[in-house]
């Protein structure tokens, strides 16, 4: 981006504070110190670009992408929805990047020790880029809720996680995405890390009948929404 | 006007979607630096230590830059500028990459990071300087920004010379010597 040109600032009301009781691990890995204004910002208000070359067509669609002997187990959903900034502008050709536990609530990760099984042919990851009006899509199944070390019969609700880029390297965002209705998300600290309901509403996908295919899967819509637009500071 | 969505931990297990092995279709890696890019290779180790000093093992840090020139990568040149680490058991994380050079007039060559992990709700970023630029440094802005005793968490520290320089950077999320954050 060139010089002169500002982002909006992050939303404190929206973000979640660094240091959230209710999750533990935040106590050891939140910071203490105010964050410090960038003085001048050329390089966060940069960004990379990502091509064609950094996604392959099968890396959308997670019911494929791992099969080994079979189809995956699971509801087949699909999740799609638009990239925008602030100012309600569609960010094309953007890298978004997903993960997420299998349709029993197991990460294909090592580290998992949740008692549930693997699926072998489900690995749980998906990358693709917006298309020019800055949509997306994937095929996948419907993660299962696992449980956590947090508290007594601790359960995170059902969640997809995302990561995207915008045009400058601050709009850098990684959430998750969860679904309409489940009962878990009042009892979710990460969840509720966010104080304000109306920004936490909008981390929770909206059934589409429209994006439900016949025979096949459900649909969810999931917007997000990156700080912005780039503005340019009227005097400086 | 949409409101922003909020951002949320990455949790522990990113690392098959976000940082698999080098060969992972696609997927930016550790390593920025090709044979054939333009530039000095330097290599960029350091670990992520937690508010009791312990490392923090299933961590992630991105990091941005400008090539050797000043320039931001357009995704058609062979420097991507963009790449990510994965923290190991011993909450190390590495870079091979480029020098960058100076991305504006006055100011010092530098690399944008972000910090990720799980227990952060919000990634963190910071900035990687570097130990042997002390005349940049001293002019840059963003660094006379910060408060003096604190300069010092932003600087990378050389500990090898030689063809490819090695450089050291610790990232304190907490306590004594928090490293600078920045509100990017
Ligand atoms: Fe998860």
């Amino acid at each position: 981006m060139s010089e002169g040109r500002k982002l909006n600032p992050r939303d404190w009301r929206t973000q979640p504070d660094q240091a959230h009781a209710a999750y533990k691990s935040t106590r050891l890995r939140s910071q203490r110190q105010p964050l410090v204004p960038l003085a001048e910002a050329h390089t966060e208000l940069a960004a990379p670009v990502f091509g064609d070359g950094a996604v392959a067509a099968a890396d959308s669609d997670l019911t494929r992408n791992a099969v080994r002997n079979g189809e995956p187990i699971g509801e087949r959903i699909v999740v799609a929805g638009r990239l925008l900034d602030e100012g309600g502008i569609p960010i094309p050709r953007a890298l978004v990047e997903l993960w997420q536990a299998n349709a029993a609530g197991r990460y294909a990760h090592a580290q998992d020790m949740h008692d549930a099984p693997l699926d072998p042919n489900f690995l749980g990851t998906g990358r693709t880029l917006t298309d020019e009006r800055g949509r997306y899509r994937f095929v996948t199944v419907r993660p299962g809720a696992y449980p956590w070390l947090n508290h007594h019969n601790a359960w995170r609700p059902a969640h997809i996680h995302f990561s995207v880029f915008g045009t400058a390297f601050a709009q850098r965002l990684v959430t998750q995405m969860y679904f309409p209705g489940d009962p878990l998300l009042g009892l979710d600290p990460i969840f509720n890390s966010t104080a304000d309901p109306h920004a936490r509403r909008r981390l929770v996908s909206a059934f589409s009948q429209g994006l439900t295919e016949p025979q096949r899967a459900l649909g969810y819509e999931f917007n997000i929404v990156l700080r912005g637009p780039l503005a340019t500071p009227m005097e400086d | 006007m949409p409101g922003q969505t909020p951002s949320q931990t990455v949790g522990p297990f990113f690392s098959e979607a976000l940082t698999p092995a080098e060969a992972g279709a696609g997927a930016p890696g550790w390593c920025l630096a090709a044979e054939d890019a333009p530039g000095a290779a330097i290599c960029i180790r350091g670990m992520l230590l937690d508010g009791a000093g312990d490392p923090v093992c299933d961590g992630m840090v991105e990091i941005w830059q400008a090539d050797a020139e000043g320039r931001f990568p357009d995704g058609t040149g062979s420097f991507p500028g963009f790449g990510r680490s994965a923290t190991d058991e011993a909450g190390e994380f590495r870079f091979r990459t480029i020098k960058p050079g100076p991305v504006s007039p006055g100011s010092a060559p530098h690399i944008s990071a972000a910090v990720f992990a799980r227990g952060m709700l919000n990634h963190a970023f910071t900035r990687i300087y570097f130990s042997d630029e002390s005349a940049a440094n001293a002019r840059d802005a963003v660094l006379l920004a910060v408060e003096p005793e604190r300069r010092e968490t932003l600087i990378a520290h050389k500990e090898k010379d030689g063809a490819e320089p090695a450089y050291r950077f610790t990232i304190r999320l907490q306590g004594e010597a928090e490293t600078v954050f920045f509100d990017a």
